[in-house]
């Protein structure tokens, strides 16, 4: 810095403590610092690691098949035959535990994709595009994130129904809004970079612009997304399974293996304890893991 | 003007406390962790005396701020710490009072007024509010007696039709409306010593010439002592009779205003003085000091100020100069104007 | 303000078209969905007249708007009670609950977060993001699934189930579905409350309060916090949204009656006059919602209220 005539410069106090501070580190450090660096995210980790085995060995983990019923064994506590003991309906609770690991995964990876696949074609259009396509589109985005998740999911739900692609369209649906708003916001931005410009005077097509231009400049957001919602939709599935319009009885999965536990509080606690359990440290995992990816890919937003 | 009788009590001028009003020893001021602290301000020393007017001159990061927040004791921390020294208020050290002593000080005795108008101000409460509770902590008085005390005090700082301004929130004045408003909140009980932090960078040219002003009839109407920290050296001769510069966390020189600009002894100082434009010679170029401040902590040995240094010696490189005694109206920390020549 | 106001009408209307597309498209023809496959066509056609459901669409549109603006929600397609009634008769109960839930979750969360804020990177402040964690993480179904085993079945301290009757007998049915709702409020009020108040407390107008000699708790209630409300009423009108889908799940956990429970009944016996009922019902309680925190950031913030 040169001396400008008659003054020495004009920030004070703060810029005082901005030299003292460490120079920052290179984004793999960081990225190896994140997950292993702390206890929490190595936890976090693991528990993934640990869901996405169960979910995709279930039929070789599982000691009884999930839907066999048994008279003989109803309501059984905790025992080494059984170790998460048996429901109502005799059925090993553990064995639907394993099952429904699959359903909360299933929802968990294909309806957060899907969102954003829909939710950055609608906000790239509206970003891009803009005048009354972005108006009716932003409208209808901003609406709809009024509405909590789990209430548009419910009212979703509530028409459609509860088959397997019912429930990943309410998920989806209910998810799409947030990216869409996402994808504009950062479409605006990037249309204003001169490379867009360049491409535009260059003659690109439109869709050659978006594609090769716009998307791949937007992605770091909608992934950081992507990931922070793999936890909302375990919860989202979880809940609707639990209140019946998800996962439909007897085909197993978190929310209603809680759903059947209360009906039977009197027989057993077990199998509630239990998917609960389950859902809170796979959600907890994925949200802290959620977390370390958006500190990687986006370290501006952090905090 | 009328001053109404709560405020016209002015500061004696003769205080009950001999020697200096405040006394800076040996200051320094570290940031960062313990071990690899850096330190942003080294071993700085000074003294004010009751009634006088100073200022603190130097660029960003000469931490001139920091010196003054010390005063005050809002250093952050962490990370900031005070690592030496004593700052001693009649007589008192600060740094040595218990933590609880020091809001009863603040406000009472050493009021601050910060370079940004647009920020210092809470924006969810009246300004009315906000000097009403700086009275509020230090003076047992009447809900009524306040509301005319604030009223003198906009007058007094100029606020035009203050009866009705006080229940205005910040964002309806402009800055420097605002930056009244924080000096009427300075003064409101009255300081022994009031700081003023770049008070008038922040302002457009027209309004810093009307908020020195205001300073000035601060100083007769209330006598009260200032600290005055610029990087401008035209506002610190404007207000003050006496000016210490600072450079890279150290005091560089220490002299009264008249004497600085007649003789400067440290070549910074000098570097400062040539690149205020002056009218007489349009035509010669603005001097510039050649390089860059340094960043703190990376002087290892030697005057911070060697390497852009135009009158430099060997001695420079090899041991920091300590702010000598050149005439008893002056001191600099340069070897050079003490008289080495090797 | 008014314009506010002027605004939500369009949000509504937007809001009622949505809603009749759902519900009278997508399902295809209700009739047939109400009375199954088997149905007679003299019973389809009764049942269509009944409903108003023999009109052609654009004017069953115009009925079910004017309906809606009048508080008539038709009738239910299973034994024909007025959807209105059978609204009314729930509604009050999930207004306890959110507004229980609500209070609780605010005293313990912002207490809680100005804590950890003041007590960075100390024990509290520790507590406040496991707190946060889990409070994220953990479902409010199973949460009050293990109050309602631990307090309600073994310890015999709450009922469990019902809504009671008397004001002791209802707080008495409703502490342990508000406490439910509001821990996991907490967490998010907690966490938000410390963010934006560490952000206030880096503030220029902090430091000026301190310089005036306001002792620290003066300067995190008085000047900090009331700040640090601006982004909070944000966050406090989506979790009050949060807390009202919330409050589905735990009326089912607790056998409460409410409006959820009397939806999710309506889902599971495609009762679709009460589903377009209480859908159109969440919905307006959305829009009303939003248009409160609308108002409550004119009445913190002074510079909006002005412009």
């Amino acid at each position: 810095m040169t001396i400008l005539p008659g003054s020495v410069g004009t920030l004070s106090a703060s810029d005082d403590i901005e030299h003292a501070i460490a120079p920052e580190p290179g984004r793999t450090a960081l990225l190896k610092d994140m997950l292993f660096g702390q206890a929490s995210t190595i936890f976090a980790f693991s528990v993934v690691v640990i869901f996405l085995l169960v979910a995709i060995l279930a039929p070789w983990l599982a000691p009884y098949d999930p839907l066999a019923q048994s008279v003989l064994s109803i309501n059984k506590q905790p025992s080494w035959a059984h170790w998460l003991g048996t429901d109502q309906f005799g059925r090993d609770v553990l064995s639907r535990m394993i099952h429904g690991s699959r359903n909360s995964l299933l929802f968990g990876l294909i309806s957060p994709a899907l969102a954003a696949f829909f939710g950055t074609i609608l906000g790239v259009t509206a970003g891009y595009f803009g005048g009354v396509v972005d108006r009716v589109i932003s409208r209808v985005v901003d609406l709809l994130l009024a509405f909590p998740e789990l209430l548009l999911a419910i009212m979703i739900a509530a028409v459609l129904g509860g088959a397997f692609w019912n429930i990943i369209a309410v998920i989806t649906v209910a998810f799409i809004p947030g990216f869409a708003r996402v994808a504009r916001a950062s479409t605006l931005a990037v249309k204003q970079e001169p490379y867009i410009e360049a491409a535009v005077a260059v003659g690109l097509r439109t869709p050659t612009i978006i594609i090769r231009h716009v998307i791949p400049n937007i992605s770091a957001p909608i992934l950081v997304l992507m990931t922070l919602w793999v936890a909302s939709a375990i919860r989202l599935e979880a809940s609707l399974s639990f209140l019946g319009i998800g996962t439909r009885a007897p085909n197993p999965s978190w929310g209603n293996i809680i759903r059947d536990g209360l009906n039977n509080l009197f027989g057993s606690p077990w199998p509630i304890i239990a998917a609960g359990f389950a859902i809170t440290c796979v959600v907890l995992s994925f949200n802290l893991m959620g977390d370390a990816v958006r500190d990687v890919l986006d370290p501006e937003t952090t905090r | 003007m009328t001053i109404a009788p709560s405020l016209s009590r002015q500061q004696p001028v003769s205080s009950t406390h001999p020697g200096p009003l405040l006394k800076v020893e040996d200051l320094s001021i570290e940031f960062g962790p313990e071990g690899t602290a850096v330190r942003v301000v080294e071993g700085v020393s000074f003294s004010i005396d009751a009634g006088a007017a100073v200022g603190i001159v130097g660029e960003s990061g000469s931490g001139k701020s920091m010196t003054s927040l010390a005063v005050m004791g809002l250093i952050p921390s962490p990370p900031g710490r005070i690592a030496t020294g004593r700052i001693l208020f009649e007589g008192v050290d600060l740094l040595g009072l218990p933590r609880s002593r020091m809001p009863e000080i603040r406000g009472r005795d050493i009021a601050m007024i910060f370079q940004e108008p647009m920020s210092s101000l809470n924006p969810v409460m009246t300004i009315g509010d906000q000097i009403g509770e700086a009275i509020k902590l230090h003076e047992k008085m009447g809900r009524e007696e306040r509301r005319q005390r604030i009223i003198e005090l906009l007058k007094l700082v100029g606020i035009p039709d203050p009866e009705r301004r006080l229940g205005a929130y910040p964002h309806q004045f402009s800055g420097g409306m605002r930056q009244r408003v924080m000096i009427a909140m300075a003064v409101a009980c009255n300081p022994k010593l009031l700081i003023a932090d770049e008070p008038t960078t922040a302002l457009d040219v027209t309004i810093q010439a009307q908020v020195l002003e205001l300073m000035h009839k601060i100083r007769r109407t209330l006598n009260t002592t200032i600290l005055l920290i610029s990087h401008d050296l035209g506002v610190i001769a404007d207000i003050c009779e006496r000016v210490i510069v600072m450079y890279a966390g150290k005091v560089v020189e220490d002299a009264d205003v008249k004497t600085i600009f007649r003789s400067p002894k440290h070549p910074y100082t000098r570097g400062l003085l040539q690149s205020i434009p002056r009218l007489k010679d349009e035509n010669t170029r603005l001097y510039q000091i050649p390089g860059m401040v340094p960043l703190p902590g990376t002087i290892k040995q030697g005057c911070p100020f060697f390497p852009r240094c135009p009158d430099r010696i060997d001695k420079c490189a090899r041991e920091t100069p300590p702010l000598l005694e050149i005439t008893s109206q002056q001191k600099a920390a340069c070897w050079v104007s003490a008289g080495a020549t090797s | 303000m008014l314009y506010r106001l002027a605004d939500a009408i369009p949000t509504i209307w937007l809001v009622l078209t949505l809603v009749f597309i759902a519900m009278r498209i997508l399902p295809g023809d209700p009739a047939i969905a109400a009375l199954g496959d088997g149905a007679l066509p003299e019973q389809l056609a009764e049942f269509r007249e009944k409903m108003g459901l023999n009109v052609p669409i654009w004017q069953q549109y115009f009925n079910f708007l004017i309906g809606t603006l009048t508080l008539d929600f038709g009738k239910s397609y299973m034994n024909g009670a007025p959807v209105l009634d059978l609204i009314a008769r729930n509604l009050p109960y999930t207004i306890q609950l959110t507004v229980a839930a609500m209070i609780l979750g605010t005293v313990i969360g912002i207490p809680f977060g100005v804590l950890a804020a003041v007590k960075r990177g100390k024990l509290p402040d520790s507590g406040m993001r496991i707190f946060s964690l889990v409070g994220y993480a953990v479902p409010d179904f199973y949460l009050g699934a293990l109050f309602l085993i631990g307090f309600a079945l073994n310890l015999r301290w709450f009922p469990i189930n019902g809504a009671g009757s008397g004001f002791f007998d209802i707080l008495h049915h409703l502490f342990l579905p508000a406490l439910t709702l509001a821990l996991v409020k907490a967490a998010f009020i907690g966490r938000l409350t410390r963010t934006s108040v560490l952000e206030v407390l880096g503030k220029d107008y902090v430091r000026t309060a301190r310089a005036k000699g306001a002792r620290e708790n003066r300067v995190i209630y008085r000047h900090a916090l009331r700040n640090a409300l601006l982004p909070l009423a944000t966050g406090m009108g989506l979790s009050l949204l949060a807390t009202l889908s919330g409050s589905v799940a735990v009326e089912l956990v607790f056998n409460r009656p409410g409006i959820g429970r009397l939806l999710i009944q309506s889902i599971t016996e495609r009762d679709y006059g009460v589903i377009q009922g209480g859908v159109v019902v969440f919905a307006l309680m959305v829009v009303f919602v939003n248009l409160m925190m609308d108002l409550l950031y004119v009445v913190i913030d002074p510079r909006i209220r002005v412009k």
